[in-house]
């Protein structure tokens, strides 16, 4: 059966410094793998490079089945790819019903559409607001995004590539920058999405990773250093070690901006 | 010489005179907006104030030419301190948009100050025996201000050049220009660095402005005119670097001199043409950053 | 209006309720809208010596419309726009002098294609490009078309330009006077129409992925929006409206010159909307009002002191009004409704 997503030999180098090396990954429908490794490793550089934010020097990504390598990052969202940003990207002057609404609109290719109003679209506002019910965001649909706390704003986030629709979804750090009193919220959510979508989650907590990931795989340095399921990532020496000086360093769940 | 030489060497010479012109107002506003992203409009202002300054210093209070344009280049200087101080610091973290309108308005203010208290005539400065008439290069002759515009350009390049690329100020510049946060990170003061730099930019804008009387002509209006000429040498050169605006003030002076030459009143052409054959290729400029 | 300005209050109807309700609704015209319609036509009775002024001022509307789509909407800072507005006045210009074309509502389809045409190819070009390469790009182009015209200036008329043009009866029913007054209600015949398409584009799906790309364009890549013909599209329309806005000033002018492409002309049609309000619509109305009149009052006064004043206004405007006129009479509008709460 065709992988959701596969990534064969992919390359970047940022001028002379090698920051993707050779990776090949695949995801087939339904997965669930977490990308983890140190600071540095460049697993927010991979992300940009499969979701073509960033464009590699050599190597292939495939979306279910198609070669995407050279298209746009909106096609690639077109055909059922979404992410989330390390960092909240949000419409933040317009309320939280309207950013849902404007990635439903886009979705649909409604947003093509110069002359109805964007209110005619009833659908579009009730598929809206289902999904601001599933994340329990139904109060905060008319707040703007600026003023809810950041917590809420990473709800937003993924409620947003949830109303994309998905086939395959790309999560960095979800819960990164969310006080641990309201992480619970974001992780309920990433435990209960859609058996069918394909979930790659870069994290850095390990509680995390070994209760939502049902394989690993492990960057160091641009270079997949090894993959396998939780178990055996846990009783991997090697694994330990490069983590080792990371253990000393690590502190609260948020974890580190570098990647 | 044969006709098509002189007109060729000509071209080149007045367009080295433009460029150096063209370099020593740019320079300034290039290393603060590749600097601090500070979009200054008001720089042609302080060009213009500069030049006015030299007027007022050599025409009222009858101080030499060249003293004046070293105390005017020095005033302006000074004073632009107070406004980075007061006002442009306020409006770094600000949408470009904002720093447009903003100097803009300063820009405007400054024409009208002009206005009333020098009038709307074009304005010249006397200037002493050696810099007027020509000089004899040799092969030809060549007007002695134009000649003197090229000699001080290059001197103040070559000083320019020692300071960014030998000094620990130059490096500090360099660096921040690159990286501010990791300039900042290693205990850069950033802060300091873009008032001085915003200080000797400006100041070097007023020396241009205090040259442009005799090349060019001054009015309140050159303030705005010759802004977009600045401009559009910071953006071909790339924001922040020396090479790239010696390189745009180069090629733009010299196409726009030729162009003013071969065809007269349309010449202004070929400035705009190049700026965008450029920008399309190299959206960045010559040397700039992507 | 804006986006999200006008949120219903808490009441008795559940949050689910209100929200599809305020989007479903937001697009409905308010009584409030007809303001300035009624003062438009109010003028008309009230100053009649000066509706040759006042159809300058209409004109101004439409090209501070034309760039609000662009750079209060799309989010897009441009330094060119007068380009369009004057490919609009240089058609129906050189169509009455050369071509014996005096047809005024064909002049505003002729122009509304010409300028629209010339957005279209130069948007195509150069929305790829932001900030400083975008302010030059478009400054470029808007002065290359002016120096094409002073190439030829036989043809245009170089900075002397096109005089003592004449134009057709409206519909072959209305002469022009010499007070203007057709013209005037042409003008807001044609301000009206103009207006109510930009309005609908706004509260469109398509302006809503506008506001978007204006917010976080980043953001609207990952959704999958083709930000890029999102653009060329809103440019394309804005400059047609611009044109539209150029052949108007030619046809209540009578007259067309090569300063239609000054930057002086761009950068005042932004000053107008900045200082109206952005991204609201109506920010075009009053900015373009506000400064029309003033002007004509004060650089009647003195020139410099008018000059000095707007400098004056810009750096205030920015500094504690960044929102313009329609920004302040929210905010008072939004206090007073705070204190109605408490």
């Amino acid at each position: 059966m065709t992988a959701a997503l596969q990534v064969e030999g992919l390359n970047r180098t940022f001028g002379a410094l090698p920051v993707t090396r050779d990776v090949n990954l695949t995801l087939d429908r339904g997965a669930r793998r977490a990308l983890i490794g140190p600071n540095g490793a460049g697993k927010t550089t991979l992300v940009n490079l499969i979701t073509g934010a960033l464009k590699p020097h050599s190597g292939r990504v495939v979306l279910n089945g198609e070669d995407i390598t050279a298209l746009s990052q909106a096609y690639r969202a077109r055909r059922g790819l979404a992410r989330t940003f390390q960092i909240n990207q949000l419409f933040r002057g317009l309320t939280v019903l309207e950013n849902l609404c404007m990635t439903i609109g886009e979705r649909d290719g409604h947003c093509n559409n110069l002359w109805r109003s964007a209110g005619a679209k009833r659908e579009v506002i009730d598929e809206a607001l289902g999904h601001l019910d599933s994340l329990r965001l139904t109060d905060d649909a008319l707040k703007l995004v600026r003023e809810l706390p950041y917590g809420r704003q990473r709800l937003v986030e993924i409620a947003i590539a949830l109303a994309q629709r998905p086939r395959v979804l790309l999560l960095d750090e979800p819960a990164a920058g969310v006080p641990s009193s309201e992480s619970h919220l974001i992780l309920d959510v990433v435990a209960a999405l859609d058996p069918d979508i394909a979930v790659l989650i870069i994290e850095h907590d390990m509680d995390v990773v070994f209760r939502f990931a049902r394989e690993i795989t492990v960057l160091v340095q641009g270079a997949v250093f090894t993959q396998g399921t939780p178990d055996e990532i846990m009783n991997n020496e090697q694994v330990r070690a490069v983590y080792l000086g990371e253990e000393s360093h690590r502190g609260a769940r948020r974890g580190g901006h570098h990647g | 010489m044969p006709q098509i030489a002189n007109i060729a060497v000509s071209i080149l010479f007045d367009g080295l005179a433009y460029a150096m012109f063209l370099f020593i107002t740019s320079v300034g506003l290039s290393v603060t907006m590749g600097l601090m992203g500070f979009v200054n409009l008001a720089h042609g202002a302080f060009a213009m104030a500069g030049g006015y300054l030299v007027v007022t210093l050599t025409r009222t209070l009858g101080v030499g030419f060249v003293p004046s344009l070293i105390i005017a280049a020095v005033v302006v200087g000074a004073v632009s301190v107070f406004f980075e101080r007061f006002l442009y610091r306020r409006l770094y973290k600000s949408t470009d948009l904002e720093q447009v309108l903003l100097t803009i308005g300063l820009a405007f203010m400054a024409i009208a100050t002009a206005t009333y208290f020098y009038g709307p005539i074009p304005k010249s400065v006397p200037l002493p025996d050696w810099l007027q008439g020509d000089v004899n290069l040799g092969f030809r002759y060549f007007p002695s201000y134009r000649a003197f515009l090229i000699v001080l350009g290059a001197a103040l390049i070559a000083v320019l050049w020692y300071v960014f690329e030998r000094t620990n100020i130059g490096a500090k510049i360099r660096a921040a220009v690159d990286n501010r946060r990791m300039a900042e990170s290693v205990g850069i003061n950033v802060d300091r660095l873009f008032t001085l730099t915003f200080a000797v930019g400006s100041g070097l804008a007023a020396l241009g402005g205090g040259l442009a009387i005799q090349l060019l002509g001054l009015s309140p209006s050159f303030a705005v005119i010759y802004l977009v000429l600045f401009l559009i040498v910071v953006a071909v050169g790339g924001l922040g670097s020396l090479k790239g605006t010696l390189l745009a003030a180069l090629v733009l002076g010299v196409f726009d001199t030729g162009g003013k030459y071969l065809l007269a009143d349309a010449g202004g052409f070929f400035v705009y043409a190049v700026t965008v054959a450029v920008l399309l290729v190299k959206p960045a400029g010559f040397y700039g950053r992507e | 209006m804006a986006a999200s300005d006008t949120i219903p209050a808490a009441g008795v109807a559940s949050t689910r309720e209100r929200a599809a309700d305020y989007l479903l609704t937001r697009h409905r015209f308010h009584l409030a809208e007809a303001l300035p319609w009624l003062i438009a036509i109010a003028v008309f009775f009230i100053f009649p010596t000066r509706m040759t002024f006042g159809s300058q001022v209409l004109v101004m509307i439409m090209f501070a419309l034309s760039l609000d789509l662009i750079l209060g909407y799309a989010g897009i800072v441009t330094l060119g726009h007068a380009a369009f507005f004057g490919v609009g006045a240089y058609t129906v210009g050189l169509a009455a002098a050369r071509l014996e074309w005096t047809e005024p509502i064909s002049g505003l389809f002729a122009a509304a294609i010409a300028a629209g045409l010339v957005g279209f190819i130069t948007g195509w070009f150069l929305l790829r490009y932001r900030g400083l390469t975008l302010l030059m790009l478009t400054l470029a182009t808007a002065i290359l078309l002016q120096e094409t015209g002073n190439l030829r200036s036989d043809i245009s008329g170089g900075y002397d330009g096109l005089p003592g043009l004449t134009f057709k009866p409206l519909l072959g029913l209305f002469e022009y006077d010499l007070y203007g007054h057709t013209y005037y209600l042409y003008a807001l015949a044609v301000l009206a129409i103009v207006f109510y398409l930009v309005r609908r584009i706004v509260y469109s799906p398509f302006g809503q992925a506008l506001t978007g790309i204006r917010e976080n364009v980043r953001r609207m890549h990952a959704i999958g929006s083709p930000v890029h013909w999102r653009l060329v599209t809103v440019y394309t329309i804005a400059a047609a409206i611009a044109g539209v806005a150029g052949a108007l000033f030619t046809q209540t002018n009578a007259y067309v010159t090569l300063t239609v492409f000054d930057f002086d002309n761009s950068a005042k049609v932004m000053v107008m909307l900045i200082l109206g309000g952005t991204g609201r619509l109506y920010g075009a109305f009053i900015g373009a009002t506000v400064y029309m009149v003033l002007e004509d009052y004060f650089s009647k006064l003195s020139p410099t002191f008018w000059q000095f004043g707007i400098g004056l206004m810009l750096v205030v405007a920015v500094l504690f009004a960044p929102r313009g006129i329609l920004g302040v009479f929210e905010n008072v509008g939004k206090y007073f409704a705070e204190r109605k709460r408490t």
